[in-house]
């Protein structure tokens, strides 16, 4: 498996982190370093093994579904690059 | 008793602090203002990063009215400790040394730090890392590296203090502090506490609440604490651990009295020597640390088993595929919306160029990486080959832990590190993979949950420390620290850095 220029331009579009054109091949070249490294696990035998979900075996804490915080809209917008009007302000999104 | 002069002050390990504290003989304040006179002095270390002199001397001072009450005390009353920058601190910059959480100040406190200030401890400022800790040379931080303050003898080339929890490791070797938290994802407590000859330890995954703390690998992720010596760590990871609601994988079970478990006796335990964990090119002198420090436990009174972890090669690989993976998601929420930095846009920009512009500038090489790998590993038509199969091995990895522990092994000895610390910049070059080798001994103990502790055991050629590393079964943190209590007394480590800061 080897990654070329436009799967590097594919991979930084779903991370949603900019990656110049002329970066591309150097990116490109780091992942197959490391995705050649990570093929070592295809000499594995995992037939029939469960992948690991929990790292502990215990059961999720139960608990009634009701609100327990809130009421702090000053502090949840206190960092935000651009608060207005008590709301998080972005770009425009919908035309 | 003379009073001390105020440097000595700042080498105290937390025991001496807290039974002198408790006797009067000195102030909180006292020790405060010493550490604060260190910090001032050693801006050469870049250890600390954001100092909170004004919270400290509050708390100092909130601490001796605690101890003049003269009821019980918490162990850690008055003690002056930092706080790695990963731990999310009330109105104090924390900011996983990212350019992405620039000037974000939290209005919460995470329930560890928060743990450690109702039981009294003092916090002097906020810890230099490797950005959202990745890394292990404490070299992808915003705020520049920070600097191990031992050097090879004869020569002044400036050394990494190991990472991620790099910042912390240098506070305690160079006497800043007391103490330091750390968190340890792949080994960032472990490594740095070797190259630092500082103790280290990581609890089973779940006995600290995760709250609070910047989110790297949801998996993996534990703090701990980083100290002068064992006893210690045993008093500050109590204070540490403990159930908390707000984190779902943290367990809920009773924190035993650490410390009182330090018997120095460990006749009869059985002791597992990995033979997976003979590297090939493994320097001479760390070959030479593991078989001293199996001798010592034998002499103690230990049995020495030879023991198989057959998975052992594929621990890092695993690694670099779930570690990014979680990271790729986890890291999704700095987006320039809610917090931290925004990139300026250009007339006509969109949401999604927001995005993009904001994490190119605000994320460093390396996170950028790892996030860019997690996402190719989950994306579609990869997920099965990459992260699935590698879920599976870290299947077998933990196994090979239980199966050893079924046969009656009690902990496992192994080098903390393939080297002692090396010089600034010397790992930095191209290849991302050799970087990664740093957690070879380490990561396998994250992949399986379990608690781990380094200890220094001795110096290199170049006088330099190196520290072995003891695992121990999951939740038996106090038989573990017993088990380094043992080796630590064993190998009597006492060297310290040469002050040139």
């Amino acid at each position: 498996m080897s990654i070329d220029k436009a799967q590097a331009a594919h991979v930084a579009k779903l991370a949603r982190i900019r990656v110049e054109d002329d970066a591309l091949p150097a990116l490109a070249e780091e992942f197959n370093t490391i995705l050649g490294f990570i093929e070592q696990l295809n000499e594995v035998d995992v037939d029939g093994v469960e992948p690991m979900t929990s790292v502990t075996p215990m059961r999720l804490k139960r608990r009634e579904d009701t609100v327990t915080d809130g009421g702090m809209q000053g502090r949840i917008l206190s960092n935000a690059p651009d608060a207005r009007e008590g709301f998080f302000a972005v770009p425009k999104v919908v035309e | 008793m003379m009073p001390d002069p105020k440097n000595e002050l700042t080498k105290l390990t937390i025991a001496e602090a807290r039974d002198r504290l408790r006797a009067g003989d000195v102030t909180s304040a006292e020790l405060t203002r010493a550490c604060l006179a260190e910090i001032d002095g050693a801006g050469a270390l870049n250890a600390f990063v954001h100092k909170t002199p004004e919270i400290a001397m509050e708390r100092a001072n909130a601490a001796d009215a605690r101890l003049q009450a003269r009821g019980e005390v918490p162990a850690m009353c008055g003690i002056p400790i930092g706080i790695k920058d990963l731990f999310c601190t009330e109105g104090v910059p924390s900011q996983a040394a990212s350019r992405i959480l620039d000037g974000f100040r939290p209005e919460y406190e995470s329930t560890v730090s928060a743990q450690l200030k109702d039981a009294g401890a003092v916090m002097l400022g906020k810890l230099n890392m490797d950005e959202f800790a990745m890394g292990s040379t404490n070299e992808t931080s915003t705020y520049g590296n920070a600097v191990n303050p031992w050097r090879r003898s004869g020569d002044d080339t400036a050394l990494t203090p190991g990472g991620s929890s790099g910042g912390s490791a240098s506070a305690v070797a160079a006497d800043l502090c007391l103490a330091a938290t750390g968190t340890d994802t792949g080994g960032s407590i472990r490594q740095p506490a070797a190259f630092t000859g500082i103790t280290g330890i990581k609890p089973t995954y779940g006995r600290c609440s995760r709250w609070g703390i910047v989110a790297f690998a949801s998996s993996l992720d534990q703090a701990g604490a980083m100290t002068r010596d064992v006893r210690d760590a045993a008093i500050m990871l109590r204070a540490m651990c403990g159930h908390d609601p707000k984190d779902s994988t943290s367990a809920d079970l009773p924190v035993p009295d650490f410390e009182a478990a330090l018997t120095g006796d460990i006749r009869g335990k059985k002791i597992g020597i990995p033979r997976e964990y003979r590297m090939d090119g493994m320097p001479a002198e760390i070959e030479k640390l593991w078989s001293d420090g199996t001798a010592m436990l034998k002499d103690a009174g230990a049995e020495i088993v030879d023991i198989t972890l057959p998975h052992t090669k594929y621990a890092l690989p695993t690694y670099y595929v779930i570690g990014p993976a979680e990271a790729s998601s986890n890291l999704a929420r700095y987006d320039g919306v809610r917090y931290g930095h925004r990139a300026r846009l250009a007339q006509g920009d969109g949401v999604t160029e927001m995005y993009e512009k904001t994490r190119a500038e605000g994320f460093g090489p390396e996170v950028q990486r790892r996030v860019m790998v997690g996402t190719y590993v989950l994306s579609a038509g990869f997920y099965d080959a990459y992260y699935n199969r590698a879920r599976k091995v870290r299947t077998l990895i933990k196994r090979d832990f239980e199966t050893v522990f079924a046969d009656g092994i009690d902990a496992i000895l192994t080098p903390a590190t393939p080297s002692s610390a090396f010089a600034l910049g010397e790992m930095t070059a191209s290849d991302p993979v050799a970087m990664y080798l740093n957690d070879v001994f380490t990561v396998t103990v994250n992949l399986a949950g379990l608690p781990g502790i380094a200890v220094p055991a001795g110096l290199d050629a170049q006088g330099l420390p190196l520290g072995l590393q003891l695992i121990g079964r999951p939740w038996e943190e106090a038989e573990l620290l017993n088990s380094a209590y043992t080796l630590e007394r064993a190998a009597g480590f006492v060297s310290k850095p040469e002050k040139w800061w």
